[in-house]
């Protein structure tokens, strides 16, 4: 037979080279090259068993954009966003977001020397190690000076808290304080948050929008209690997911800089921000809450240059993609999604009502455009949130299943975000095929289900298929998700 | 076959056209977002209004006009490829480009999403571990990060907590830790330690060190509470390797007199894609996991990995110096994700372009790229050494073991020369105007040189060297692979050209040139730094404690 041999690169098409007939390098670099075209098509067609986006419900990360800034961020792919000196058009674009995104957020702008100071990030989670690092240094500072023991910072949150909370707790040093959620409150208690603030406390995160349910926490109400007991903490609002949905939404909720103990809010521009992963926001009232040696000042062909981020060099498609975002759209089209989102998401729920689930999250505009819900227990189903998920993991909708933050009795739910590209139409697919998986497990008994869950499990979710597990970090104990069962929600 | 009715379009149409009249005579709502129009150039931005920079605007515009106002204000950032001041890759090849734009909206955290993404990940980690020399019966354990700043903070952060619980272990005090670098490191390692909490010991560089960590100085600062040593391959200042194995056998001495041991991680950010492909390796007889002391190693992908900015790798050598304690599990519908991070959700199409780049160009690839490199930058070196104007800092361009400038060296290489025939060390040239060009015209600023070739639109920064030695200013020139041989050629015919008119010009204009700085980034500085009164300004005097930084 007349193999295609080593030396013929192709001639035929991409699957008649010799390369088709074997195995993509995995573990070892190829000794050789490969022709550009195979190694792309190769590629390609690996990804194509990645999930679809658009039907992937579980994610807030954006999944569409316009041709028009797709091409303008594929421009912009070979730009390293931290040189300034060579692309200060970009910087000062930057410069622009923060501007725009602080006076979203209310930032005193009258006095002659208020100065929001703010920062692009690569997503939230930066952006809130960078919040926590500056209340942590701050806190310091002030003992210091107090001549007080500084060696035990604790941070004050809510036990629904997305996982790099309790990253930056724990890398940093701070000790986590938790605001426990019950059966029926899934935010925090501002009673009991203040209370637990002591001397030590070197700030209280408020989140605006939690993960879960989607509701927004009452920083307005935890604020007020603070002033009323004069107690001299700060606090951190991350509105990762609320920053860019409460403002258009429900403009007349406090929750941002008009309240003055918060010092610095984050949100992610890949999130409701419109713009795919990639950019987060953080800003602080004034530079007073940003202690000056964190922020690092870099000597380049005589410019200085300021930096306070973990991450250096990076793409700077994102932040233009932000940019676009903000002026094209204008606060009329940022109110329009967001609004259209709300009433999609106010649509789904009042029909997953009639279904008979029990929906867990707000609605009009109250929390976050998703719809957290959950099996009522006095229908008397013989199954739960998760084998619902996995039914509809075989119609290929991702709808992740969840259990609550630790106290709430192992409660479980269900949760559809809403994104820009979630339209009435498709949401009526997704209804139609909820009442079928639903009735579908209602005539399965016990044993089928539970095949049917294994059934799916090896062969539709992707996740099983793929391993990237290490035996050595299986089970640990010291999140809260290994304490408490707490799965996080992915964001 | 399944049935389907019979429709009359004409009846459709009908009622299409009716609805849609009614509907856009009554509710045309966007008439003030400007949709009525023919260019771009035909819009309200175009002459009436200026594009909105401080506020969101109440109204949107039209996204073909948005596109064009700000691809045009994006004209005036400079042009990546004569950017010679970065290490950062500015080109890929428009396959790789294809498959990152394709892949733009993918988020790399969402595992279960994206599967076949994040197996891509782990092969890219095995890969590199592999090129590294990982060692069998160790499970090297590595992530992709968004730069090398991040693994940076990841790396310190695993030994900080190792060291700490080693500490604890013993019951000793653990509130002092300290580090230990060179001051030509690079400002995330710095950032590390501030951030965290650990003592920098930042050990000055000199001459005779070669610009690199100084062992003997290693020896004296490091004892019981040193929780590793930064090691970079590859200083961004002159492109010099600093010597892993000799440091590594000072640690070891050490720790047979003591009993402390010293873990190492070496920041090969620039270096870990070139010396394990080039001739000349590394230069000492090991840098990576053969080295026992080395625990983790960290890489950009987005330098000479050739990928655009946005990755970075970091793996350690076995998963037992990765500490339990800082990872986090995360269970998402049927599957678990084990995550040590500091960012969560971002881009995934920069780890898919460096995985295209490593089985597309393969081990071959790669060398042949890196030695191109490496033999531009000695042919660049010696030609302008031939000048008598300027002395090379860096030493890729000496025969091996040779660190001083001989008149008498030919400027053209022989044909079979490999970079094994020379001195080892990343493509960088730096060089400085020569003794005898000083003695000769003192008048002359080397600054001066990089503001007129600013003029021919090359970006060649002038900078002083790290503290103690920073009377000495280098230009520095990053030769990157899309450094081909002609614009070499253009290059030193424009260096040349302009040191000649720099010699003939008088000083009444010379001091009209240094007056004048570009604007645009005055403008930008006085707006980014407003808020950090009080640090070090001012360019050439170094901050309180700290040290002179460079773009990498």
């Amino acid at each position: 037979m007349n193999v295609s041999g080593n030396d013929d690169t192709f001639t035929t098409t991409v699957y008649g080279s010799r390369f088709a007939a074997q195995d993509l390098p995995k573990y070892e670099m190829p000794e050789c090259e490969m022709p550009k075209e195979v190694a792309y098509r190769m590629i390609k067609d690996d990804l194509s068993l990645d999930g679809n986006p658009m039907l992937n419900l579980a994610s807030f990360v954006t999944t569409y954009m316009e041709k028009e800034v797709e091409d303008l961020m594929t421009e912009s792919f070979s730009k390293n966003f931290i040189d300034y000196e060579e692309y200060p058009q970009s910087a000062d674009i930057q410069n622009r977001c923060v501007s725009m995104i602080g006076r979203l957020f209310n930032a005193p702008t009258d006095a002659s020397d208020a100065q929001a100071v703010g920062t692009s990030t690569v997503g939230s989670s930066e952006a809130i190690m960078l919040g926590v690092l500056a209340m942590k240094k701050r806190w310091q500072n002030k003992r210091k000076a107090e001549g007080k023991d500084w060696s035990k910072p604790n941070i004050v949150m809510s036990s629904a808290v997305q996982v790099c909370w309790e990253k930056a707790a724990r890398y940093f040093e701070v000790e986590e304080k938790y605001v426990d959620c019950t059966p029926k409150r899934f935010v925090i208690d501002p009673e009991e948050t203040v209370a637990l603030v002591d001397e030590n406390t070197i700030g209280i995160c408020v989140i605006l929008g939690t993960t879960y349910t989607g509701e927004y926490e009452d920083a307005k109400a935890v604020n007020d209690l603070l002033i009323k007991k004069n107690i001299d903490t700060v606090i951190h609002i991350d509105a990762a997911s609320g920053g860019f949905v409460a403002p258009f939404v429900v403009p007349e909720l406090e929750w941002d800089f008009r309240l003055e103990k918060v010092v610095s809010i984050n949100a992610s521009g890949h999130k409701y921000g419109l713009v795919y992963p990639g950019v987060g926001w953080v800003v602080w009232r004034e530079p007073e809450y940003l202690p000056k040696e964190l922020v690092f000042n870099i000597n380049y062909l005589g410019a200085d240059q300021a930096s306070f981020t973990l991450n250096f060099s990076k793409g700077a498609s994102q932040v233009i993609g932000q940019y676009y975002q903000l002026i094209r759209l204008g606060k009329h089209g940022y109110r329009s999604i967001m609004t259209n989102l709300t009433r999609t998401a106010d649509y789904l729920s009042q029909s997953l009502e009639q279904l008979g689930f029990i929906i867990m999250s707000q609605t009009g505009g109250q929390g976050l455009p998703l719809v957290a819900f959950r099996i009522d227990e006095k229908m008397g189903k013989h199954y739960d949130e998760f084998a619902l998920a996995h039914q509809l993991r075989g119609r290929s909708w991702v709808v992740p299943a969840y259990t609550m933050a630790p106290k709430t009795n192992d409660l479980k739910m269900l949760r559809v975000v809403v994104r820009e590209d979630f339209s009435k139409s498709r949401c009526d697919q997704l209804l139609a095929d909820i009442k079928l998986c639903v009735s579908a497990l209602d005539d399965m008994d016990k044993e089928a289900i539970k095949k049917n869950k294994q059934y799916i499990k090896s062969h539709v979710s992707h996740s099983s298929r793929a391993t990237h597990g290490h035996d050595n970090y299986k089970n640990e104990k010291h999140s809260l998700q290994g304490k408490t069962g707490k799965t996080h929600a992915i964001c | 076959m399944s049935l389907s009715r019979h429709v009359d379009p004409d009846s459709i149409i009908d009622s299409l056209k009716g609805m849609h009249m009614s509907e856009a005579g009554q509710k045309h709502v966007h008439t003030h977002g400007g949709t009525h129009h023919i260019t771009p150039y035909s819009t309200r931005y175009a002459s009436e209004q200026e594009i909105s920079k401080f506020k969101i605007p109440e109204k949107g515009a039209p996204a073909d006009a948005v596109h064009q106002m700000l691809k045009d204000e994006l004209d005036l950032d400079g042009r990546p490829n004569l950017n010679l001041a970065s290490f950062v890759g500015t080109y890929m090849e428009t396959h790789a480009e294809q498959l990152m734009f394709e892949n733009i909206s993918k988020n790399m955290s969402d595992a279960d999403e994206y599967p076949a993404m994040m197996q891509m990940h782990s092969r890219c980690v095995s890969i590199i571990a592999n090129m590294w020399g990982a060692q069998n019966g160790e499970k090297a354990i590595g992530s992709a990060t968004t730069g090398s700043s991040e693994a940076i903070h990841l790396g310190g952060l695993a030994m900080k907590r190792r060291w700490q619980e080693k500490r604890d272990r013993e019951g000793k005090d653990k509130s002092k830790p300290n580090i230990i670098m060179g001051s030509n490191a690079q400002v995330a390692l710095e950032k590390f330690a501030r951030y965290f909490e650990v003592e920098a010991r930042i050990l000055p560089v000199s001459e005779k060190s070669r610009f690199r960590l100084d062992p003997e100085l290693v020896k004296k600062n490091i004892d019981e509470n040193t929780i590793g040593i930064f090691v970079i391959l590859g200083s961004t200042y002159t492109g010099h390797y600093e010597p892993v194995a000799e440091i590594s056998k000072i640690l070891d001495e050490y720790e047979e007199k003591t009993g402390v041991d010293i873990p190492i991680h070496v920041d090969a950010a620039s270096g870990g894609f070139i010396a394990p492909f080039t001739h000349s390796g590394a230069g000492g007889p090991k840098w990576d996991f053969e080295l026992p002391r080395v625990k983790s190693i960290n890489v950009s992908g987005h330098k000479f990995g050739l990928v655009y900015a946005g990755v970075g790798w970091i793996i350690w050598r076995d998963e037992s110096y990765l500490p339990k304690h800082l990872i986090f599990e995360l269970h998402y519908l049927g599957g678990t994700e084990e995550s040590y991070t500091l960012n969560f959700s971002r881009p995934g199409a920069q780890i898919i372009a460096q995985y295209f780049n490593l089985i597309h160009l393969g081990f071959s690839g790669y060398r042949s790229i890196m030695e191109n490199c490496l033999s531009n930058a000695r042919l660049l070196s010696k030609s302008l050494e031939a000048t008598g104007w300027y002395i090379c800092v860096s030493d890729v361009h000496r025969k091996k073991g040779v660190f001083k400038f001989n008149k008498d060296d030919p400027v053209f290489s022989k044909k079979d020369e490999t970079s094994a025939d020379y001195n080892e060390g990343l493509p960088v040239v730096a060089f400085r105007f020569s003794d005898e060009f000083k003695k000769e015209l003192p008048h002359l600023k080397q600054e001066t040189m990089s503001n007129l070739l600013r003029a021919k639109q090359y970006i060649i920064p002038n900078y002083p060297l790290p503290p103690n030695e920073e009377k000495i200013e280098i230009l520095r020139v990053v030769v990157r692979e899309s450094m081909s041989f002609d614009l070499l050629d253009r290059l030193i015919t424009d260096i040349c050209q302009v040191t000649q008119g720099l010699i003939e010009s008088d000083s009444q204009d010379l001091s009209l040139l240094n007056g004048s700085k570009d604007s645009s980034m005055e403008k930008h500085v006085t707006k980014g730094t407003r808020h950090s009164k009080g640090q070090g300004k001012g360019g050439n005097k170094p901050m309180s404690e700290g040290v002179h930084r460079t773009v990498c």
